[in-house]
């Protein structure tokens, strides 16, 4: 269990994460939306301890992030921010392996290559296992990082944006293999989101935030109502289910093409 | 680039070039090469007393594998933390700063009062001086809010002309005779390096590659990133502020030792050459491997050159020039090909 309370960091005065307290279980996904500058990656920044709270505390499974060693917080709990770049040269392989460095501290076990094969096979990366990053596309050194984060194999896994840069088909396949790994190995995965529709249609819970501040938190059903929606983006938008998914649509000028 | 990396214990196509995808065989191969030329310097040109030139040479040589490998770890280190490679300390104003103490102390004591100085105390204490510059300037550019590439170069440049413009002045009102004194002590010169401080500064910065040698699996993961280093579980600000002492006190100690490699000029480029020459050659990303060939090659480099332009063609202590003009052409090609990012 993820527990936050009264968590508020301001950059220059500027509050961006505003005494936000939240609980957030193990198992399941949870999707964090909102609009541009909520304080949904800073949020995620707080949690994982790669950011220093001016107030309030996270405790993971009971360890406050500010205090617990970073060592053993790194076998629970995982992230993944969304612009890495490495000036050396790795391979895919490589990158995978450096999951295991909490459990192995560099000394890979059979264990380790097991686990980095799975997560490379999870994630279909074996054929292109020993090329390297700089010479893949976008969408692959996101699966491949995705992958180390498998590899890492912690109980919570948060990702800042991981469909950034994927289109449709690995959007929606890399959404599938997150809520599987939430599912089959009961890991809590928090992910922030910027397409509502995959959030509401992937998500266990849905975390609604604007302004530094948790507007709705709830399943995602609760959440995906127009009402819900239209306080969080501050346009008129409206929830539809259409053949058991969740469907958004927002307002759109006159004579277009939709309207 | 083919698709055939695989760095397996079984390399799947033999020859040279499969070979050389191996550390092992690199390193083998770098670590033969310094030991031709080891032996090479302290033997060619030798005339008369052969147990002087022996011992003569033998401390130079030592002079040279400290300086050069101190300088080609500390550069590693620090581009592995900067997440760039084109980043060094010299880049940072650091030979501009140890031109300036010179400076101050000829300036201030006298170069009268500096000889009569115990030459110990005086190393320790331009150290120390350089440490406590360094320490304060990296860990508020490594550790505080993240900057830029460009900031980070800009304030390097910005130290560096600083800490000359006071050199300069100093130099401009400072009495005739004592600027000779000073120019001598700021041409980098493996001939004057004197015993006892040899022994203090090969002791220093053995010490520290130890150091650095047991943080090795600690630095690849830096080479991730800080939020991916936080990640895994390193105590990223405490292992950083750790790897930027060391990595101060082997440039200090080195640049204590023998002066800036090139004496007058702010910027030196042989970290930089000998760095990329190093993650260019050496397969692999691990600074286990890297590390050894990075001083293997900074060693190659400055006994070789040495040898070269001084016993063969007699050209005196142009090396510092020749690294350099090569240096700083590598330098503007990568910035030009934007791998500075």
């Amino acid at each position: 269990m993820i527990e936050i309370e009264g968590l508020t960091k301001a950059y220059d005065g500027h509050v961006v994460v505003d005494g936000v307290s939240l609980t957030i279980p193990r198992g399941g996904l949870t999707g964090i939306i909102g609009p541009n500058g909520a304080g949904k990656s800073t949020l995620l920044g707080l949690i994982a301890r790669l950011l220093a709270a001016d107030r309030g505390t996270v405790a993971v499974d009971g360890l406050n992030v500010a205090t617990t060693p970073g060592e053993e917080l790194s076998r629970r709990l995982s992230v993944l921010k969304q612009d890495n770049s490495i000036a050396a040269r790795l391979t895919v392989r490589d990158l995978v392996a450096f999951g295991r460095y909490p459990h192995s501290r560099g000394r890979l076990g059979e264990a380790d290559q097991a686990m980095i094969g799975r997560a490379l096979s999870y994630l279909g990366l074996e054929p292109i296992a020993d090329r390297f990053l700089d010479e893949l596309s976008g969408g692959q050194r996101q699966r491949a990082y995705v992958a180390m984060v498998l590899a890492q194999d912690t109980d919570y896994m948060l990702f800042d944006e991981p469909l950034a840069s994927l289109d449709i088909r690995h959007a929606v396949s890399m959404m599938h293999l997150l809520r599987d790994a939430s599912r089959r190995f009961g890991k809590a995965v928090v992910v922030v989101l910027h397409d509502i529709d995959i959030a509401g249609n992937f998500s266990d819970r849905i975390i609604g935030m604007k302004d530094g501040r948790v507007v709705c938190h709830g399943s995602a059903g609760e959440v995906m109502t127009g009402a819900n929606l239209t306080a969080i983006y501050d346009i008129p938008i409206s929830a539809h289910r259409l053949d058991g998914q969740f469907v958004t649509t927002y307002a759109l000028p006159e004579g277009a093409a939709g309207a | 680039m083919p698709h055939d990396h695989a760095l397996s214990a079984v390399p799947s196509r033999f020859g040279l070039k499969a070979a050389l995808r191996r550390p092992a065989v690199v390193l083998s191969l770098l670590a033969l090469a310094v030991l031709v030329v080891a032996v090479a310097f302290m033997t060619v040109g030798v005339k008369g007393n052969w147990e002087f030139a022996l011992a003569f040479r033998g401390r130079k040589l030592l002079a040279i594998c400290v300086v050069a490998s101190a300088i080609a770890i500390s550069t590693v280190i620090f581009q592995t933390i900067a997440g760039n490679r084109i980043l060094t300390p010299s880049i940072m104003g650091f030979d501009a700063l140890y031109a300036l103490l010179q400076t101050s102390f000829v300036f201030f004591l006298g170069s009268a009062r500096l000889a009569s100085v115990d030459s110990r105390l005086l190393f320790a204490v331009e150290t120390a001086a350089m440490l406590a510059f360094s320490l304060a300037l990296y860990r508020w550019l490594f550790l505080g809010a993240r900057r830029g590439l460009q900031v980070l170069l800009l304030v390097g440049v910005v130290f560096g002309l600083l800490f000359r413009g006071t050199m300069v002045l100093l130099q401009r009102i400072i009495d005739p005779n004592e600027f000779v004194v000073l120019q001598d002590r700021l041409f980098a010169s493996f001939n004057g390096v004197a015993p006892d401080l040899l022994g203090i500064a090969t002791l220093v910065i053995v010490a520290v590659s130890l150091v650095l040698w047991r943080l090795r699996g600690r630095l690849d993961v830096l080479l991730l990133g800080r939020d991916q280093a936080i990640n895994l579980g390193l105590d990223y600000r405490r292992t950083v502020s750790l790897i930027l002492i060391l990595v101060s006190l082997q440039v200090c100690v080195a640049t204590a030792l023998v002066g800036p490699l090139n004496g007058f000029e702010p910027v030196s480029f042989f970290g930089l050459l000998v760095a990329n020459v190093a993650y260019l050659l050496v397969p692999g990303f691990r600074h286990a491997h890297v590390l050894v060939g990075a001083a293997l090659i900074g060693i190659l480099l400055l006994a070789g050159g040495q040898l070269v332009l001084e016993q063969m063609l007699g050209f005196g202590s142009a090396v510092g020039i020749v690294t350099e003009f090569v240096g700083g052409i590598l330098f503007i090609v990568m910035l030009l090909r934007g791998m500075a990012r």
